[in-house]
């Protein structure tokens, strides 16, 4: 089973978030990982100790999200594909998998797989969108999964419960973060991850076109959100829960 | 006049209610304004969609659409786009809508904005970035334009219309036949349900323990009218199920009043909660970000002061 994951390089979210004009400072920012596509490694590696095959990364981003592929590869991935390019700064959603549905459909897949949603943009959508591209149906939101050589059965979260999906190969799915437990990289697969193919793409390498890639969406405003302000804070010395009757009483809810 | 569309999930039978929300935004927004209904029950659920605003709604019972995830609605959607040509397409942030509009997105070409809270025009969005600290404007290009809005943005208000029903007949090719749902498992819960119940008693990692989740049921029991809710790190540890996420990525709640124990207070968790009107945290870190947007904070452990609570509650009521 040939299995191709979505990653993407993201600035640490620990750090607190920066514009560059109009758009998410990218460049010269502290990067990672998105922690959410650890789980797509982590599932697609799985997969392939099952099945075997081979687990290719595929990136979109700054140069420097080739640090992201090598984590990727240092916890067990065969290699990896970076499409780089200074016309997808600003890339929304539909260009993004635009993108990566172009550098996806150069290997040899049966199964892709990204996160449920990205830790800095969360559009939630671009897993979608590339499934339709690829021309392939999709399981999203799954946290279990099974398959077979040629068709899988995972759980789906919905609201209230879950559902049983069933398809064939190829086919795409998003996971969260309740899947499965990522592994840590080992020294020896740091060591390994540097001597991997990364294959480094352009948009034209990609035979995309500069309309293929023009962005649609512009901030045309930006403000502060109006903030909640800090109400009285108190130790617990053992009236706690007599203050927080209080409140629940004067909100007369009790 | 600008033709806007509202794609309306329904769900046994149930108009769900974020799709009453959004005709409601919709009509304001001064264009014509149509619903989209895909599977068993959309017929009937014309009426209620009337009532809220739609002048139209395309419609189909067909199970086709209910069996296979999201590949047959974006087909059907993408040929009523093709013959009816809408300015604006308005989604909910629900699962299978947000697959859908995704799909439709590659299809008619689409820039798709996701995480709205505001429409400000049809080709005008607002959204937050930075887990909600700012607000952006963003304008969108292209037709049709696609957005995904928030449930809890907009109050619904009936205007009391009536929709002219439109079947939809749209023939769906076997090969967008292949995600088939098999199984469906559906949590009933007791007690009020979370987006609508007044009072949210909401755990957190804080907790320790899965079994301390009884606690807040027991408490929730206790005040009477409060549904329990957690954040996104005890659904992925599987201590409740997904139903309980409150968030970015989870329900959105505005109860008249929210306690939290054990919350730490991220952004992402902070964005389904922050309109209650009255916020009390338990946390045993005093410099906890939670603490910075509640009325009421106590540093404290919140397994020490559950029990005392529940005691409390119970000898108040009598
Ligand atoms: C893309 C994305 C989407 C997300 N969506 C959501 C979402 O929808 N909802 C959501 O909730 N999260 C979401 N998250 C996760 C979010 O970032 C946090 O990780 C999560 O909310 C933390 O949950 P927590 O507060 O339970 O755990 P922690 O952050 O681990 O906090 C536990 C808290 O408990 C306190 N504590 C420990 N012991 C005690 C005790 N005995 N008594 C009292 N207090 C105690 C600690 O001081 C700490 O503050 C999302 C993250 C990403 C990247
Ligand atoms: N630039 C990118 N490069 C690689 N994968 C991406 C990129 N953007 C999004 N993804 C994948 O799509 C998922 C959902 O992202 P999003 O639609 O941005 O919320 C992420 O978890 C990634 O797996």
């Amino acid at each position: 089973m040939n299995i191709a994951v979505c990653v993407k390089h993201i600035p640490d979210p620990n750090l607190p978030g920066e514009l560059d004009g109009q758009r998410l400072k990218r460049e010269g920012v502290q990067g990672t990982l998105d922690p959410g596509d650890e789980f797509g490694v982590e599932t697609a590696l799985q997969l392939k100790q099952a099945h075997e095959g081979e687990v290719t990364l595929v990136s979109m981003g700054p140069p420097q999200a080739l640090e992201g592929i090598r984590r990727g590869l240092s916890m067990g991935a065969d290699k990896g594909v970076l499409v780089s390019d200074d016309s997808l700064q600003g890339a929304d959603a539909l260009i993004t998998a635009r993108v990566l549905a172009a550098a996806i459909k150069r290997t040899d897949f049966d199964l892709v797989i990204a996160g449920v949603e990205s830790t800095d943009g969360y559009t939630g959508t671009m897993p979608s969108t590339l499934a339709e591209l690829l021309g392939v149906p999709q399981l999203t939101f799954t946290n279990a999964i099974e398959a077979t050589g040629d068709a899988l059965k995972v759980h789906r979260q919905t609201v209230d419960g879950y559902q049983v999906v069933e398809c064939s190969l190829p086919a795409l799915i998003t996971v969260t973060a309740g899947v499965n437990e990522p592994r840590y990289a080992s020294f020896k697969g740091i060591m390994a991850a540097k001597k991997k193919p990364v294959e480094e793409l352009s948009v034209a390498d990609l035979g995309l076109s500069a309309d293929d890639v023009k962005v649609a969406q512009n901030i045309v405003d930006i403000s502060q959100a109006e903030e909640r302000k800090a109400g009285e804070v108190i130790e617990d010395d053992g009236s706690g829960a007599a203050k927080i009757a209080d409140y629940l009483k004067e909100a007369k809810v009790i | 006049m600008a033709k806007i569309w509202v794609f309306a999930e329904v769900n046994n039978g149930k108009v769900d209610t974020a799709a009453l929300e959004i005709l409601t935004k919709a009509r304001e927004l001064g264009g014509e304004v149509e619903a989209v209904a895909l599977g068993p029950g959309s017929t009937d659920a014309a009426k209620e969609l009337g009532q809220y605003g739609a002048t139209t709604v395309y419609a189909s019972d067909d199970e086709v659409y209910a069996d296979y995830v999201a590949q047959p609605a974006a087909h059907a959607l993408h040929e009523l786009v093709k013959e009816h040509a809408p300015e604006l397409i308005l989604f909910a942030t629900n699962y299978d809508s947000r697959d859908i509009a995704g799909r439709l997105s590659a299809r008619t070409g689409s820039t798709l904005m996701s995480n709205c809270f505001d429409i400000l025009g049809t080709d005008k969005a607002r959204t937050t970035i930075f887990g909600g600290a700012t607000v952006v404007d963003v304008a969108l290009e292209g037709t049709p334009k696609i957005a995904l809005v928030r449930p809890k943005s907009f109050e619904p208000e009936a205007s009391g219309g009536e929709a002219n029903v439109m079947p939809v007949e749209v023939d769906i090719p076997d090969d967008l036949k292949k995600a088939k749902r098999v199984e469906r498992h559906e949590e009933q819960a007791s007690g009020p349900k979370l987006e609508e119940a007044p009072i949210v008693i909401s755990g957190g990692r804080g907790l320790q323990d899965a079994s301390n989740f009884e606690l807040l049921d027991q408490l929730a029991g206790a005040i009477g009218n409060a549904a329990v809710g957690a954040t996104r790190a005890v659904v992925d540890a599987g201590w409740v199920p997904y139903a309980y996420q409150i968030g970015q990525t989870g329900t959105t709640v505005k109860p008249g009043v929210y306690i939290a124990f054990g919350i730490s207070g991220a952004t992402q968790h902070i964005v389904g909660m922050k309109g209650a009107k009255t916020i009390i945290a338990v946390n045993k870190d005093e410099d906890a970000p939670i603490f910075q947007i509640a009325d009421l904070g106590i540093v404290g452990d919140a397994l020490k002061i559950l029990p005392q609570l529940i005691e409390e509650i119970k000898t108040r009521k009598g």
